[in-house]
Formats: structure tokens, sequence, C-alpha cells
């Protein structure tokens, strides 16, 4: 081996041969494995080329590193290349393989849902709870003068006809309004007063439009001055808060005896934004709750003098609110757990 | 309360629209449910001059030549008997709307719309219509009674839509008053305030008559004061029954009442007209001639005019003669003292009843009338007096009898003239939270007839008689926002007020956070009615003396099904999952958070307890005993407690797969398999697992406060163990066990059971991975070993169990 042309010619058959080898491979391991055993510098067709340095003349031994380094750089070169080409290639083919019909169902665990009137009441508190108000639970058996004589509803009074009443017994019922958490808080707190009180009630009332039972929140608020136009302040906030933005209310008169003056409360149409549609039939408002200014003689019976305090309240009808909120359009599905409607409503 | 505009307009210049006036009613209290025109369904009908008449050969049939003015002229087949050339009638256009009747041309069976049509070979264009096919009856039009075709007047011209000539366009308000208003309940009551919103000036109703001077004898008393504040009586006589005039007939229909006669229809003249219930008896029928108000004797009988037979008691009030009831007070006269056709004298009857009496007796006895209605709601002495005049007007405008001077009025001394009432005007617009005007206030109570004079900070009214609900500034105030406006009034946003904390406390939102963890379980929130049925104790195959049978019953339920209140929530979880499945939803989790209710004695004396309850419901192929498990510790976990389970039996339960459930000792719930037999028998395809929790028992572990624990030091070591033990010896027995052995042990996990031959007869394996972890210093594996083996030597002890090999 003292000539270089001879090493030259070896060299480039050798070249020639990785080359052709070269193309007959498919598999990026294979590859490897065959550059591995070339590159070996004991029995590798390149990497033992090394060991015959000490056979070279030393005249030319730095030619014939270069050339064997030559070889070296491009041999790698061309396996780098290789290698790449075929892994990209696998790859590929891996992907290939592992195809999905991506609309196939999720695997989730679906969680499931509060109640729709839980999340309405949980709105609500929310509302009110930044205001300050506290939220007061009463009982759902409730005795006469808690729901009705308190609330400057005595025994022959007509307004006792309004509200078709469940007995249970001579002196207890079922409380067929929130109001009468109003006076258990009047009785039991000194103002200011800021509470809401939600819960079931029960009317004798089973129709297509009515449920026997179903759920109010009783707002009441009781300082010094609090006015009429304090009710509508308040309530103008609530309807926007959880109607949308631009929702307005509409006060006009009724009668509560528990408050005086009394008024209905229409919002104005969410859907419509006021100019009239189905839902709003035509007139641009919805009725949703009635309020007043708390009538003196509740005050006064709770030992609150109305010549320093005054009050307002509200009662909020919340399946109402629920069913206007989601067009839920028949109130008994709210009682009746059928998962197809339950799973329809996450607000 | 069915208002006729013309009726009104008796008592106030209405010069706005219907529209307008809907709105003001509206704005100042008075909600218009429904407002619609007499012929509301009837359009295009014009009056038709038969021209030419010919009868159609073979049948009862004409064919005419109607003129029909601007609409010009049609042929008309007509099958009426009474068709005539030269007269007019009512002529449906082609496309108008009348009413379908039956055969008998009598019915009406719906509305139709008039198409051209061929009748016997004659083209018809039009109908000639009766006074029925165009809703008119009798007693609202004269001669539409007629079972043929209505004739028109000689003076209507062809052309010409037939409803203002007929009365056909009249309008009619179904006004809602709400119960503070009974003085509203009449065409006059109701007049006042549209009289002052409009602020026109009313007109007083004719209460002028003659008295003859004659006298009869009558005696009048009243021994029940406290159920009868007034009792006003007259005698009439030389009294000629007949028909009431057309046009008493025709408003008396219009507001749904039916003529008679005219001395009955006087009375429910004046009690639409005025809102005073009255009666007419006839004189000789009244024995002893007397008339006595008193109660009823327990089980005095009266027959009403309706026929039926009441047995009355010491709490109902009746009008009586010399020897017997004659009517029931305030609700129905009886059938003794009748008006028939030969009655010749009558004594009027004006009285002030009880509201509360008139309305318990109505209840209680299931008989009710206009009058026990309009006597429910209230009635005001004032307006007793007026009546009674109204009435005996009438009786000389309709020319049907003559007002003797033989009268009684019989009262406790309640006084009809106006309250003076002095209130403070800033008092006023502090419940209204805007300054009205003095003149304003002045105007709108000026209006409503308060005389009104403000001095100062003093505003005087005087409240008229029938104004019983204005007692406080608060009700005044009221009296001026409605008519001034509610659109006057200034959102404020409580700027008076103290601030105040507020949201829900811990109990609240403890609950909340329960409901949140159950619903990352995949269980949806339920809610169910607090009553339920006595089928739903029997559903639960509850024995007779079972505790949940004590429950508190409702007295005047909707209906069985809802009579209890519940003392479980567990069977309408039950009836939930049925329903579910009913609709092909074969899996799901539901829960509720609600009262149980627990009477303490029964019937209730006292507030019972309304007990918290959680109940869940797991159901499908998909669910087990486990499962539900893993949902209940989600409640466990949410409340950073422990839940323990002991094998107990339930009657509703599978009786292998049920358990109580503990906290700390305490029982708290049940959890189980619902049984076969009631899977059955609610028809559910899948099983079904239930659980119920005490949650008002919990409520101590509200809030417990969360402390971190620091990242220990060290390493913790896990090793696998497997025993081989008894087949009875459970999972928490084994568990307990370890954690009383070893206090390193933090936890305990179940990975494996494994029951198998060559483990031996009644053997089983459990395999546990067991988490120790380090207090102060490193966990040597030797050290671990040892604590194994300690726990070894108790469970062998205990249980005699070994390490599986």
């Amino acid at each position: 081996m003292a000539d270089l042309n001879e090493l030259t010619e070896k060299l480039s058959l050798l070249k020639q041969e990785i080359e052709a080898k070269i193309d007959t491979f498919s598999d990026s391991k294979e590859a490897f494995e065959f550059r591995k055993g070339l590159m070996d510098s004991k029995t590798g067709q390149i990497g033992s080329l090394m060991k015959e340095m000490g056979k070279i003349p030393n005249e030319l031994k730095a030619d014939y590193g270069k050339k064997v380094n030559e070889i070296k750089a491009w041999a790698l070169s061309k396996f780098d290349e290789l290698e790449k080409t075929l892994k990209e290639k696998e790859m590929k083919k891996r992907y290939e393989a592992e195809a999905i019909d991506v609309t196939l169902p999720s695997k989730m665990r679906p969680v499931g849902y509060l109640h729709p009137i839980t999340q309405v009441k949980n709105q609500i508190v929310q509302i009110f709870g930044s205001m300050g108000f506290d939220i007061f639970e009463g009982t759902e058996i409730e005795n006469d003068y808690y729901n009705f004589t308190a609330l400057n509803i005595p025994k022959d009074h007509p307004a006792r006809d309004m509200q078709d009443t469940f007995y249970l017994s001579p002196d207890f019922l079922l409380r067929t309004q929130t109001s009468a958490g109003q006076i258990h808080v009047m009785e039991a707190k000194k103002p200011p007063i800021k509470i809401i009180s939600p819960g079931k009630v029960f009317r004798s009332d089973d129709d297509a439009t009515h449920s026997p039972m179903f759920t109010q929140m009783e707002g009441l608020v009781v300082d010094k001055g609090i006015t009429l136009g304090d009710l509508q302040g308040l309530l103008n906030v609530f309807v926007e808060k959880i109607f949308g933005d631009g929702t307005t209310t509409r006060l006009r008169p009724s009668y509560f005896p528990f408050t005086e003056p009394s008024v209905e409360v229409d919002v104005s149409c969410f859907q419509c934004k006021g100019k009239g549609c189905k839902l709003c039939k035509g007139t641009g408002w919805i009725e949703v709750l009635g309020a007043g200014v708390v009538n003196k003689k509740v005050l006064e019976g709770c030992d609150i003098d109305s010549d320093v305090y005054s009050g307002i309240a509200f009662g909020i009808g919340v399946d109402r609110i629920a069913m206007l909120k989601y067009g839920i359009n028949n109130i008994k599905l709210l009682f009746e757990s059928d998962l197809r409607v339950l799973d329809q409503i996450n607000d | 309360m069915l208002v006729p505009i013309s009726w009104l307009k008796d008592y106030v210049d209405i010069d706005v629209s219907v529209e307008e006036l809907e709105n003001k009613l509206f704005s100042c209290g008075f909600e218009v449910e429904e407002k619609y025109q007499v012929g509301k369904d009837i359009e295009n009908v014009v009056v038709g001059l038969v021209k030419k008449c010919d009868p159609i050969p073979d049948t009862h049939l004409h064919v005419c030549v109607v003129d029909a003015g601007k609409h010009g002229e049609f042929q008309v087949c007509c099958g009426a008997d009474n068709v005539e050339a030269g007269k007019k009638y009512p002529l449906a256009l082609v496309g108008a709307r009348v009413y379908q009747t039956a055969k008998d041309h009598v019915t009406v069976e719906g509305v139709m719309t008039i198409s051209a049509g061929k009748l016997r070979g004659y083209d018809s264009f039009g109908m000639l219509c009766s006074g029925t096919e165009l809703g008119l009856s009798e007693n609202l039009y004269k001669g539409a009674g007629y079972n043929g075709l209505l004739v028109l007047p000689d003076d209507a011209t062809p052309g010409e839509d037939v409803k203002p000539i007929t009365g056909l366009d009249e309008w009619i308000f179904d006004v809602s008053i709400t119960a503070n208003r009974p003085d509203c309940q009449s065409i006059f009551g109701l007049a006042r305030e549209v009289a002052a919103v409009l602020q026109k000036p009313l007109k007083q109703p004719d209460l002028s008559y003659t008295e003859t001077g004659v006298t009869k004898e009558l005696s009048v008393s009243c021994e029940a004061p406290d159920l009868c504040e007034r009792y006003i009586s007259h005698y009439v006589y030389d009294v000629n029954i007949k028909e009431s005039p057309d046009w008493m007939k025709r408003r008396l229909t219009l507001v749904g009442c039916s003529a008679i006669s005219n001395i009955v229809d006087i009375t429910n003249y004046v009690l639409k007209e005025l809102g005073q219930p009255m009666h007419a008896f006839d004189y000789n029928y009244l024995e002893g001639h007397a008339i006595n108000v008193r109660r009823a004797a327990d089980e005095e009988k009266i027959v009403t005019l309706d026929e039926k037979e009441f047995s009355l008691t010491h709490d109902n009030l009746v009008i009586c003669d010399g020897k017997k009831p004659v009517a029931l007070a305030g609700i129905m006269g009886g059938l003794n003292s009748e008006i028939l056709d030969t009655t010749n004298e009558v004594v009027f009857e004006a009285a002030k009843f009880m509201t509360d009496n008139i309305r318990k007796s109505s209840r209680s006895l299931g008989q009710s009338s206009d009058s026990s209605a309009v006597f429910s709601k209230g009635v005001y002495e004032y307006t007793t007096v007026m009546a009674m005049k109204r009435a005996l007007h009438l009786i000389e405008e309709l020319g049907c009898g003559k007002v003797s001077s033989t009268k009684f009025d019989v009262n406790t001394g309640n006084s009809i003239e106006p309250r003076e009432l002095t209130v403070s005007v800033s008092k006023v617009n502090g419940v209204l939270g805007i300054k009205v005007p003095d003149a304003d206030i002045v105007r709108v109570l000026k209006n409503l007839d308060f005389s009104p004079v403000i001095a100062g900070d003093v505003l005087t009214i005087k409240v008229p008689a029938y104004r019983l609900d204005i007692e406080t500034y608060q009700d005044v105030a009221e009296e001026v926002i409605r008519m001034y406006g509610y659109d006057h009034i200034v959102p404020t946003f409580i700027p008076t007020a103290q601030v105040t904390s507020g949201g829900y406390n811990l109990r609240q939102r403890t609950e909340l956070k329960i409901k949140n963890a159950l619903c990352a379980q995949g269980a949806f929130e339920g809610m169910h009615y607090s009553f339920f049925s006595p089928s739903d104790l029997d559903l639960l195959r509850l024995p007779e003396d079972s505790p949940l049978r004590h429950a508190i019953k409702l007295i005047n339920p909707i209906n069985r099904d809802l009579s209890l209140m519940r003392t479980t929530l567990v069977p309408q979880m039950i009836h939930a999952m049925a329903k579910n499945q009913k609709n092909g939803i074969l899996s799901g989790r539901i829960f509720e958070l609600g009262n149980k209710f627990i009477a303490k004695d029964l019937p209730l004396k006292e507030y019972p307890d309304e007990r918290e309850t959680i109940c869940i419901g797991v159901f499908g192929e998909d669910e087990d005993f486990f499962s539900l498990k893993g949902v209940l510790e989600a409640v466990a976990s949410a409340l950073d407690i422990k839940f323990d389970y002991e094998k107990e039996e339930y009657v509703f339960l599978h009786p292998y797969r049920s358990a109580k459930v503990l906290c700390n000792g305490e029982e708290i719930g049940l959890m189980g398999q619902v049984k076969y037999e009631i899977q059955d028998e609610t028809d559910m395809r899948v099983p079904a697992y239930v659980a119920e929790i005490d949650l008002k028992a919990l409520t101590k572990y509200y809030g417990k406060e969360r402390r971190f624990t620091p990242l220990p030091a060290f390493n913790e070591e896990k090793r696998d163990l497997c025993f081989v033990m008894d087949k009875d010896v459970t999972c928490a027995s084994v568990e307990k066990t370890i954690e009383a052995t070893c206090d390193y042990v933090t936890d305990i996990n179940l990975f494996d059971i494994y029951e198998g031959a060559q483990l031996g007869e009644n053997k089983k394996s459990m395999a546990f991975n067991l988490v120790f972890t380090p207090k102060n210093e490193e966990l040597k594996p030797e050290f671990v070993d040892s604590l194994i083996k300690n726990i070894l030597d108790t469970l062998n002890e205990k249980y005699g169990i070994t390490l599986r090999a």
C-alpha cells in the first residue's frame, strides 16, 4: 500500500460500493447497523483504514490520512442523510398507520350539572350577596302567624283567597310565600337588614302552568330612608345582571297586604329588547316579580319603629326566571329529574 | 270582571281610544286581561236589501238579488222562511266570517268563511244571515233569536257594516280587580277610577224615586249584628212581572248574566252596576210578614233557588221569615220565597254581610253565586244604601211596581260619611323617594274625590266611605303615585343604607360544595316535591310500624299522591330512575338535596324537624354497589371526613348488597342496590342503586379547618403485601387492624382479590399497597420490614391471616 494511487482507486471503488448499497436500504435500523460495521475500527472497511497508517511511508502519511478522513466524512454524511430520509419515511408510515376518525365520540366521563333552579339561585345570591345581602332560609312548614297574620293578612282577609294554602293542622301549613322569612329575620335582627330568602313554596294549584311546589326568593331591605326609588334602583341592577345589559324595569300598581304601595315589576323583554315578540306577547315587557314598600304595620308588628325605619321587599319567582332565561316551556319539567332536561342547562 | 264600555260611558265621558283606556287603567292598577268586541269573530257582513226573491222550484230555497250598496249586487240563494223582497238582512259577502251552525241552525259549531257556491244549479255569492250566525241572541238584539234571517231596520243603508247597527262593535273589557279594591268590582266603581285617571267628571247614578205613602205590615230585625252590620229592606207593591226592557237585557247579557224577569233583573243589574248584591222576596210567601236575620240552627234545612237542599250549622247566616229560613244570606235566595210570574208584592233586600262569614259558608256548603263572590271580597255600607235607592229608581223607571213607604234600615251605626285623615306630605314623598309637587298631590287626590287640603307639611283628606283601604300615609302615597305615574319614580341605589356584608353562610357554602362534588361524579341535581304518596311507603315495603310511616298529612292535598310530607327521599328517587329508563336512558346518576320532615307529634303542634338529606341514585349496567360508594365518598371528601360501611339489611334493598353508612361511629345513612322486586314493580330494566345520607347529622363537620401538612423530608416507602385469610374476613377489618397496629402507615389500598383452589377451601387472598410515611428520619428498609412483621403478627393473631407464598 505504498502507492497513493492504489489507495485512491481502492477508495473510489469502496465509494461506489457504498453508494450502491445505500440505495438498497429501506429500514433505518439496518442502515445504522451497516454503518456501524463499516466504521468498526478493527473490521470495518473504512474504520480499519487507519490501522494501515503504520505501513504507510512517513512522507505519504499526511496524504493518506487526509484521504481516509475524506472518505470517512463523506460516508458519515451520506449515512446521516440516508438515516434521516429513512426515519422520515418510517415516521410517516407510523403516523399513517395510526390514523383515526377524529369525529368519533370522546372518552370524557361527563360531569353532572346543578339543577337549573340551583343555578339561577346561585346567580341571584351572587348578585345580592355582593350588595351585602345575607341569605336566610326559612322552613318549608310554617305556622299561620308567620305566613299570614304577621304579614298583615288576618284571618278574614280576602288575600288569603289569593293563595290556595295547604294546611297540615289548624296552625301549621306549607308556606305559600318566602315572605314568611321576613318576619323571622325582623324579629331576630334589628336594622340595618338586607336579606334574601330563597326557598320552596307551595300552593294548591296544579295545571299546565302551575306546580304545587315552586321556588321563590324574597328580598328585604330595612334601614333609614329606604324608598320606592331604592326598590327600582336595586331591581334595575338585579335584572341587568341576570338578564343582560340594558334590561330595565317598569313598575305598575298591584296589591300585596304586606307592602304599600305594592307594585308588579315588569322587565323589558331581553329577547326582543322591548320591540315586542312571542316571549313578551308583543308588549315588550315580561312580568317577573312583585314588590313594594314594606307596610308599616308589618314593621311595627316586629317592633321596628316605622317612624325611623322603612323597608322595601320583593319576591322573585326563581322557577319563572329559570324558565325565561333558559326557555324551559313547562314548569313540571323542573321536578321530574328527567336527565334529558337536566343535561341541557349548564350556565 | 266584564265591563261593557258603553255602560261605563253612562258615568264618564270617555273620549279616548280603547287602547288608551286600557293603558290608563293598567297604569293605575287595573289590568285589562282581555278586550274584545262582541262581534270579534264577524267580518265583512253588510246590510243587504233583497230586491228580488224567487222560489227555486221543488225546494224551500229562494234565489235572491241582493243590493249591497257600494259592494254591488249579488245573486244569493237562501233557505230561510222569512226572506222576502223589499226587506233588509245581514249579508255575509264572499270572504266574510260568520259562525257556523249545526243543522238545527241554533247550535254554534265554529267560525266559517263564506265562499261563492252553487245551490241546485244557482250561483250564490254570499249568505243572508240569522242572528245566531252573527253571534247575537234575542237578549243582545231584538229579533236575533228568530230561527231564520235577522231582519234589519228599514232605515239601514245597503252596503253599510252591520256591526254598529246590531251592537256587534261594542267593546268589552275583562278587568282584573285586586283584592284590596272591592269597591271597584262594579261598573260604577270602576267608573270612579276611570273618571279620576282621565280627569273627567264622574256622573252619579239616578237614585231618585217617590214613595207613595202606602204602608204594609212588615217587621225586620237582625239577631246577628256581628255577621250583618246593615240590613235595608223596602216593600214594593203593584208589581207587574214581565220581561225587562231590551237595554237592560242586553247589558245583563253582556256581563254574563241571564235576563229572567224585571224584578230579578233589577237586583242583578244593581249588583253589576254598583257592586251591591240584592235580593227580592215575594211578600206573600213571608210567613208572619216578618224578616229576621240570624244564625241558622244546627241541622236547619234550606232549599235554594237552584233546588239544592242544604243542612246548615250555627256558622251559617240565614234570612228568615216569621217561621223558617227564606234565604241563605249573601249566597242565594230560598226556593220558598222565589219571585214567580204571579208575584205582585216584593220586599227588596240590600245588606252588608260580613266578608269572612259569607266566604266560609260559601266554601263549606259548596254553594256560590255572583252575590257570594262579591260579598267574599267585600261590600261597603255606602254602597248598600245607594243600591237600594237605585233599585227603587229602576222600579219606577221600568214602571213595574210602586215604591211604598214601608222600609227598614237595621244597622250598627257605622257612618257612611267620609273620614278625615291627616298625613305628612314629607312622609308620603319619603315612601316614594321623590318630591311630588303639592299641586299634583292635590290634583290626583281631588280626582279621587278625597277633598285634599295641604297646609305646610300637613295633608288633610276626606276618605270616602267606600275606601276603607286608605288608612296610613303609605296608602296615600300609593294613591298619589298610581295616579301621578310610576314612571316618575327615580331609581336610586339605597344611598341611605348602611354597608353590610353578605353572601352564603357556612352551611349554604358547604352544601353547594357537596353539590358540586356530586356533579363532578357525573351526577345531575334533581328536585322533587316535598310531599309524596302513601303508596311510596308501600313501594319501599315498609312495615306498618316503620317510623317512616309516621308522616305529616296534608289536610287538603291536591290528590292522594301528594298527601304526605316525605319522611325519606328514596321513593321519589326510585321513580325518577324508573322514569328515565322509560324514556330510554339506561344509565345515569341523579342526586337530590332536600328536606325530609320528621314530626315530633301528630297532628302538628310545633315545628317539625326539617332534616336536610342527600339522596343519590345511580342506575345502569355499568354501575354497581362500589360505583355508588365512590359517589358517596365524594361527599365525604368534600367534607374532609371518612365514611365507614357496615353490612346491614333494609326492606327495600338487596339483602346482600346493602350497608349502613357511619361517620365516626354515628349512623348517618344507608346505601345499596334497590331490591329486584321494586325494580320490577317500577319497570326498571337495569339495576338501580340508592343512598340516603342525613346531611343534618354531618353539619358538625362543616367548616373543618384545613391545615397544610409539610411535604415529608424523606421518601415514603410503598410495599405490596398479599394476605391469605378466611373468606368472611372483611376488607375493612384488615384495614382497621393495620391502621391500629402501625402509625407509619398513612394509606392502604386494596388492589386485588383472588379466590382459587390452590388457596384452599373458604380462603381468599387480598393484596394491598401500603404507604409508610417517615416521621423524623429516613425509613430504612430493615425498619419497614420490622413494621411489616409486626403487622403480620397482629393480623395472624386476630384473623389467622398469613402472607401468601
